[in-house]
């Protein structure tokens, strides 16, 4: 049967199960909305081209499916680019389509053209320009193969609307063989077994995990794991879930804004067992003072991951989940001396975190820590989180408790303000049985806050909680701390009235400025069936601690301000 | 230290471009890039020298591998290998020069591939070395123009 370039679009989407898609339609991709108009596959309208490709990374994260966005040409296509560059940085599947102008006007300075493969290359996982229709289908196959598989990414196709026109034989591929592309999941048995040797070897072991457990559904066994070995978890922002936040085991994060029990225990191991994560700078801190004393196991999928900034004992390249569960088969119950060992360890562990617990100045005002401990005591800890970046991103990580993974969403390698909302409707959408919260500040939910009619138009019930300090928070916190509190280009006051905004959108708004409105405010919110943002006046001037300064080792943490 | 990486990828459209960015992201200047077509039609052959960090170069390394359009990454260092270059130089000559420029040329066993009236065109192939020698000779006589292929490497055995 022969078909358009646009209806094969279409069908392959509903060969790849594909329910939903975000994007804004175009000139360049006019052929391929008219079949959209009767598909079966539910098109989310969004007000910005990067709030759809937020919504698809959301919707992605949280339900561990592809998202999918599509954007016209030229600006559509530029505008979709910091949501790619943002799922390229977390290994979000995304696939993302992208309108072109007609292949004989490629080059040509075409009206809304832009290189489109040529600006993404760099930000995606891999593109394609789709110059003949025949080869749509075949490219479509691929794109998702490669977003889903392997170390997990963004693939852009860009369309030429005269291929959405052209019509050819549609024949979907059974199966995808790219014979330069074969990622490897299964962890080398010799390098799992020294692994396990050096592990029962150890006597200060900390598991350091990340986002790729999330991603590879290995959270069961990286428990299992530290069950069988009684060694104590630090996660990275990206891992947040991947570990139960209750466990007596949880270090909670580590690095420039983790627990100072994560960082000394880091910094006085014999032994990192790196778990998907890639120690980044923000983990490190003084990347030739790091660990000093500690050997270092590091599964990861991606072997550019390993070695690149810290040196490996034991590299094992493979899947998550695979190596650990061959892990946990190897490892046996601990010999008495070596649970004497571990038990000293944790003993020391435990009085860091006596002497040093997270935690903020309990008083009358209305502080930021406290909105994020309520939400955390209202949702029963059972919410979708995402957020956005910054002080409130570093405080919804501290003070929610996250025992399930998927359940935290948020942009850690890129740093993307305007994420988190977006995010939250992608989300919320994937998983609608779920509360989904976007913890907010103020400055970043303006971000994209014109997003606000597409989770009213579409009736998705996120609740934002901005707190809202006026400020850049995270950037003044750091002119306060090293620029002598010279707040330069920081100050957002006066802030417009998120209540009246809200009410405009056909949103519900609520503002809270008392400690004790808060708990009402949050039940209300969740009460309410479609969108709510919650405007809570916090403190202006409360900062993130602990905080290991940048150039500074992981154990030379500024604990707060007296 | 000097690397002469040789890269079998996809001959598709921008599979050059997605391999030259991984070096001018990292700030490395490509010293000589050649590619062809190998036996097989959809499969071409890069030939990369370039200079720089051992550990920059080693994830970079990775990086290629990494691409989904590449297919096999070697690097020729501490491995025997051979290497070519071919270089054509445009060299003045008059009547005068002709014969001593054609004596150099010989022992260097280069081939005269163009006479005009007042230039010659030199055309050899060698190792990097050899060429060098041979443009310091022909120095004197004045070099007009000079094209190189860039290196173009093969493992031994």
């Amino acid at each position: 049967m022969k078909l358009t370039g646009a209806q094969i679009f279409v069908e392959s989407l509903i060969k790849e199960n594909v329910e939903i898609m975000f994007g804004i339609p175009g000139g360049a991709l006019l052929p391929t909305f008219d079949v959209l108009y009767e598909a079966p596959v539910k098109f989310i309208l969004a007000r910005h081209e990067q709030g759809a490709a937020h919504m698809a990374d959301g919707y992605a994260r949280a339900t561990g499916k592809v998202g999918v966005c599509i954007a016209t040409s030229g600006p559509g296509a530029t505008n979709l680019t910091t949501g790619l560059a943002t799922a390229n940085m977390d290994s979000v599947p995304v696939v993302a389509f992208t309108g072109q102008v007609a292949t004989h006007l490629v080059g040509n300075d075409a009206f809304q053209e832009a290189d489109t493969t040529g600006i993404t290359r760099s930000i995606t996982k891999h593109n394609y320009l789709v110059k003949d229709a025949k080869q749509l289908a075949g490219t479509i196959k691929e794109a998702f193969h490669i977003a889903r598989t392997g170390r997990p990414g963004p693939v852009v196709i860009d369309l030429p609307v005269d291929v959405q026109r052209a019509s050819c034989e549609f024949i979907y591929p059974r199966e995808v063989n790219i014979r330069s592309y074969k990622p490897k999941y299964e962890g080398h048995p010799q390098q799992i077994r020294k692994a396990v040797d050096l592990i029962n070897q150890s006597e200060r072991p900390v598991i350091y995990a990340g986002g790729g457990v999330i991603i590879s559904g290995a959270s069961g066994e990286l428990r299992e794991l530290a069950k069988i070995t009684q060694i104590p978890v630090t996660l990275t922002l990206m891992g947040m879930g991947a570990f139960p936040a209750d466990s007596d085991l949880f270090l909670g994060m580590l690095g420039m804004h983790g627990t100072y029990f994560a960082n000394h225990a880091v910094q006085n191991s014999d032994l990192i067992i790196a778990i998907g994560a890639r120690f980044d700078d923000r983990i490190t801190g003084r990347l030739d003072a790091f660990a000093p004393k500690a050997k270092v196991i590091h599964i990861d999928i991606d072997p550019t991951s390993i070695s690149k900034n810290v040196g490996v004992d034991i590299p094992i390249v493979g899947d998550a989940k695979n190596v650990m569960r061959e892990m946990n088969k190897l490892l046996a119950k601990l010999s008495p001396r070596n649970r004497e060992k571990r038990k000293q360890w944790q003993n020391q562990i435990s009085q860091w975190k006596i002497e040093n617990p997270l935690t903020y100045k309990k008083d009358g005002k209305l502080r930021p820590q406290f909105v994020v401990e309520k939400i955390y005591e209202v949702t029963k800890g059972k919410a979708i989180i995402t957020t956005e970046v910054g002080q409130n991103q570093m405080w919804a990580q501290q003070f929610y408790k996250y025992n399930y993974p998927r359940h935290f969403i948020s942009s850690g390698g890129l740093g993307t303000m305007g994420f988190g909302f977006p995010a939250a409707i992608g989300a919320k959408l994937g998983k609608p049985e779920k509360i989904v919260f976007d913890i907010a500040g103020d400055g970043s939910f303006q971000m994209n806050i014109q997003e606000i009619a597409t989770a009213v138009n579409n009736k998705v019930g996120v609740k934002v909680a901005i707190l809202n300090n006026g400020y850049l928070g995270m950037v003044r916190q750091w002119q306060q701390l090293f620029y002598k509190k010279r707040y330069s280009g920081t100050d957002l006051s006066p802030n417009p009235d998120f209540v009246k905004i809200a009410e405009a959108y056909g949103a519900v708004g609520i503002r809270v400025s008392e400690k004790d409105e808060v708990d009402d405010a949050l039940r209300k919110a969740i009460s309410v069936d479609g969108p709510v943002i919650l405007d809570f006046l916090v403190e202006r001037e409360e900062n993130v601690f602990p905080m290991v300064p940048i150039g500074a080792r992981l154990d030379e943490v500024i604990r707060g301000l007296a | 230290m000097k690397h002469t990486i040789s890269v079998l990828v996809e001959n598709k459209p921008g599979v050059l471009a997605r391999i030259s960015g991984l070096f001018s992201a990292r700030g490395f200047n490509i010293d000589s890039l050649a590619v062809g077509e190998t036996e097989q039609q959809d499969i071409s052959r890069m030939t990369i020298v370039v200079k720089g960090d051992e550990r920059i170069l080693e994830q970079v390394m990775k990086q290629l591998n990494k691409l989904i359009d590449v297919i096999k990454v070697t690097d020729f260092v501490g491995q025997s290998h051979v290497e070519r270059d071919l270089v054509l130089i445009k060299v003045n000559a008059g009547k005068a020069k002709r014969s001593e420029i054609l004596e150099i040329v010989d022992i260097f066993r280069a081939k005269i591939v163009d006479v005009a009236a007042n230039s010659l065109i030199v055309e050899m192939t060698g190792d990097e070395e050899k060429i060098f020698a041979l443009v310091n000779m022909l120095k004197p006589f004045g070099i007009k123009e000079t094209v190189r292929t860039g290196i173009v490497a093969m493992g031994r055995g």
